[in-house]
């Protein structure tokens, strides 16, 4: 079967498995649920899976979709359960389905994160990360594939609100998952580049869901 | 998951390797359980989670309902600084628990330049170094595993050894420590009553007392404890344990595969070889067990690779069945097969073509001598004509890189030995110009070398070590004599081995020298880039011990070794007629030939050694 989709999560301890550790995992977990993966062929044979927009270390999700091909047939709405069966501590499956969307369509990510401050005010600081976010541009300096460079990361923010916790500021947003991609963990960086009292003692994220352009889900 | 460590795991490398959470691990209420252990493993989780032996042991102990096992490494250096500078202690994987919280601290040492590290971990975990000064009877500091069978370095900090194979010795240890734990005794009853268990050797119980000169006089036991303590081994490997649902690491490890174990022991003999004395005698499995087994284990865990696991593989009597039995599983799944350690004599072309369906790796042969002579002398039974005509074979088939591996250094060695390594290694190239099917591919032939090191319990446990200066002008004897440019040269450094040696054949003197070693910052020693052989040499200048005593030093017959309270099977006056044997370049046949009433038979119980 060819073309088909697997949506899953990763949390808790899963968070630190390397993005090709997680392809090899994955191929070991079909493995165990008695599922055959394609093979390219060659001389080199490697399951032909591919995972969209690869998972910074640290980073949980919601959302995280896998394209595959099978050999043989398959129900699908049995693959969840039997994968999430097999996979180790935190990678739950939640859906299989044939591809609707092309992956280049995938625009936008919804998000949440923590702001950890280990003495500061939390609700003080909520109101100052809204307001420094509010800013027309936010112009950062990041390393590039090219050497260091400029760049003005708020077009790829599409919707960012903060909320006071305890020890910590909660974050919502909406940011730009592809053409360009936010690297969540530039939210952080661009306060410790351009007001680092604002920075925060740590900072996690996750991954909520996918949107097309329009804001439909992305599947 | 502890704060601390969510904080540092961004900033170290590889973070998979300190968070557990694999499939496969084991998980208990610890409400439920009476007593807690820390499995802990003196190296890395690569290495340690590559290790068989581990795995067997986690699932054995945890194969019991009263006991949680868990797993602790030695973080990376990385690791440990930020680890260190959070205030965050050892933990173990499963549980996420600081090591204060279990009841026993069990390593497995496999090798002696791991010895600085297991102090580490006992002083990560929070507890005193030395077992005089850990006064409570939890936790139970205790360890196993091959480098034990002289554990004399390491007397002082341990509570207790395991000695031997530890299937079901662990599980009896375990047994009277929870009686221990439940009635409140002290630690003196609690070693006292362990010393009985056989195979336990309590280091405590034995009074060593040394001559001026340095050697050891006597070695008294005390409090009950037998004079000699008996390796301890499973009799019967097909009802044995084997864990058939081992962990899945979520990131790469140094051997990620299904490892079956055909057989313990070697029929062999060769003269420099620890391994092929200590685990002795031979004990094979059945071709049925191992299929089964393998199979299993690779429908639970998903993996790729499966490898056949012994001293010697080609000795194991129904390969072929074997094979055919796993390609049957195997070839339809793209899951490749790997046998390591295949002799030169009689591997067949029909072994390496059944491998050849799957996946093709090169072929490696560890012919250690140079010579006819020196091969007889060390009983390594290869003969040039066998392996060139292997290599014909190969090249034929296809094969093009070939790895030897020898020994600089070996009793009664001379240059002559050396010369012909190169010499060697310019007859295979040849072999391969007149074999190979495509000669466009070029060719490969490494040559490695490695300083012999003397090892307990061998015949070779008498013998000196050449010193440094002696082993590299050997090695640049080899350089000069390699002249082709499809032979590369490899020759790991002697430092490590000149510690190692005054290791594996030290006393409980050098107890301070590793102390003072990881005070002053010694870990993870089995890896260069924590290596530091002037930190070695200091130490043990400022205790007054010397190399030379220990490494360079050719021991009496007669001499009281450090280690003779060990057992492990083979009697010394063998040892000694095989070291003879060396001196006169004396093959002594295998085992399989003809029986050399070793000794190691009386640890069967009635069995039959490789029945």
């Amino acid at each position: 079967m060819d073309k088909l989709r697997l949506r899953f999560e990763k949390t808790g301890r899963a968070v630190w498995i390397s993005h090709l550790d997680l392809m090899h995992t994955m191929q070991r977990a079909f493995s165990r649920a008695g599922y055959e993966l394609r093979y390219s062929e060659g001389f080199n044979p490697h399951p032909q899976i591919s995972i969209a927009l690869p998972l910074s270390v640290g980073v949980s999700s919601r959302c995280e979709l896998m394209d595959f091909r099978l050999r043989g047939d398959a129900v699908l709405s049995e693959l969840p359960a039997r994968l999430t069966a097999v996979m180790p501590e935190g990678i739950r499956v939640t859906d299989c389905y044939e591809q609707e969307n092309k992956l280049a369509l995938l625009k936008y990510l919804e998000i949440e994160g923590v702001f950890e401050y280990d003495d500061r005010d939390a609700a003080a600081m909520a109101e100052e990360l809204a307001h420094f976010f509010a800013r027309p541009e936010i112009v950062i300096e990041r390393k590039t594939k090219r050497g260091r460079g400029q760049s003005d990361i708020r077009p790829a923010i599409r919707d960012l609100r903060f909320e006071a916790g305890e020890g910590a500021v909660r974050l919502h947003a909406v940011i730009s998952a592809q053409e360009p991609t936010l690297n969540p963990a530039l939210l952080p960086d661009a306060l410790r580049q351009l007001r680092a009292e604002l920075a925060p003692d740590f900072a996690k994220f996750m991954r909520l869901e996918n949107y097309l352009e329009n804001m439909e889900v992305f599947r | 998951m502890d704060k601390r460590l969510e904080r540092i795991l961004p900033r170290v490398q590889k973070p998979a390797r300190y968070t557990g959470g694999e499939y496969n691990q084991i998980l208990k209420d610890p409400e439920k359980v009476d007593l807690r252990v820390a499995f802990c493993f003196p190296d890395t989780y690569e290495i340690g989670m590559s290790n068989l032996g581990m795995s067997i042991l986690y699932h054995t102990m945890n194969s019991l309902d009263c006991v949680w096992c868990e797993r602790v490494f030695a973080p990376w250096g990385d690791m440990y600084e930020e680890m260190k500078r959070a205030g965050l202690p050892l933990y173990a994987l499963e549980s996420g628990d600081s090591l204060d919280r279990f009841d026993a601290l069990a390593f497995s040492i496999g090798y002696e330049m791991a010895y600085t590290t297991v102090l580490d971990m006992i002083a990560q975990a929070g507890l005193p170094l030395r077992s005089a000064e850990r006064t409570a009877l939890l936790p139970l500091v205790f360890a196993g595993g091959s480098a034990c069978v002289n554990a004399e370095p390491m007397a002082d900090f341990l509570d207790l050894f395991v000695i031997g194979e530890g299937e079901e010795m662990n599980n009896e240890l375990l047994a009277l420590l929870r009686t221990a734990k439940a009635e409140g005794w002290s630690k003196r009853d609690f070693l006292r009553r362990a010393a009985q268990i056989g195979g336990v050797y309590v280091p405590s119980l034995y009074e060593i007392s040394y001559k001026p000169d340095g050697t050891v006089a006597a070695i008294t036991a005390k409090d009950g404890a037998p004079a000699r303590v008996t390796k301890r081994i499973v009799v019967d490997l097909d009802s044995a344990p084997y864990p058939v649902s081992p962990i899945v690491p979520s990131t790469e490890v140094v051997h990620d595969r299904v490892n079956l174990e055909l057989f313990r022991g070697c029929v062999r003999g060769c003269r420099f070889c620890q391994a092929g004395y200590i685990y002795r005698p031979i004990r094979a499995k059945k071709p049925e067990t191992l299929v089964r087994q393998g199979i299993e284990a690779l429908k639970n865990t998903g993996h790729e690779d499966v490898t056949l696991l012994s001293l010697s593989t080609s000795d194991y009597r129904p390969l072929p069945g074997l094979c055919d039995g796993l390609l049957d599983y195997c070839e339809s799944r793209s899951i490749g097969l790997s046998l390591p350690s295949l002799r030169a004599d009689n591997f067949s072309m029909e072994i390496m073509e059944k491998l050849q369906k799957v996946r093709r790796s090169g072929l490696t042969f560890a012919v250690e001598g140079g010579s006819q002579r020196l091969r007889d002398a060390i009983n390594k039974n290869v003969t040039e004509e066998d392996l060139l005509h292997t290599c014909a074979i190969a090249f034929a088939g296809g094969w093009n890189t070939v790895k030897l591996y020898y020994m600089l250094g070996l009793p009664t060695e001379t240059d002559e030995d050396i010369v012909g390594i190169a010499d060697m290694a310019g007859r295979i190239l040849h072999c391969w110009r007149e074999n190979a099917r495509n000669k466009n591919r070029g060719v490969k032939i490494t040559v490695s070398t490695s300083c012999f090191i003397p090892k307990p319990h061998s015949p070779f446990q008498w013998e000196a070590q050449i010193s440094r200066e002696e082993y590299l002008r050997r090695v640049n004897l080899l350089r000069a004599s390699i002249n082709s440019r499809n032979v590369v040269y490899n020759w790991h450094d002697a430092d490590t081995s000149v510690v190692e040696a005054v290791l594996s054949r030290g006393d409980r003197r050098l107890g301070d020298v590793l102390e003072e070693v990881w005070k002053n910052g010694g870990r993870l020693e089995a890896w260069t880039d924590y290596f530091r052989f002037d930190r070695w040499m200091d130490a043990m200048d400022r205790h007054g011990l010397s190399v030379s005593f220990y490494a360079e030093r050719e021991r009496d017959t007669d001499e009281v070794l450090p280690w003779d309270m060990i057992d492990v099977g083979v009697r010394k006056d063998h040892l000694k007629r095989e070291r003879e044997s060396c001196y006169t370049s004396t093959l002594s046949p295998d085992c399989r030939h003809r029986c050399s009433a070793c000794g190691a038979l009386r640890l069967m119980e009635g069995g039959k050694c490789d029945g």
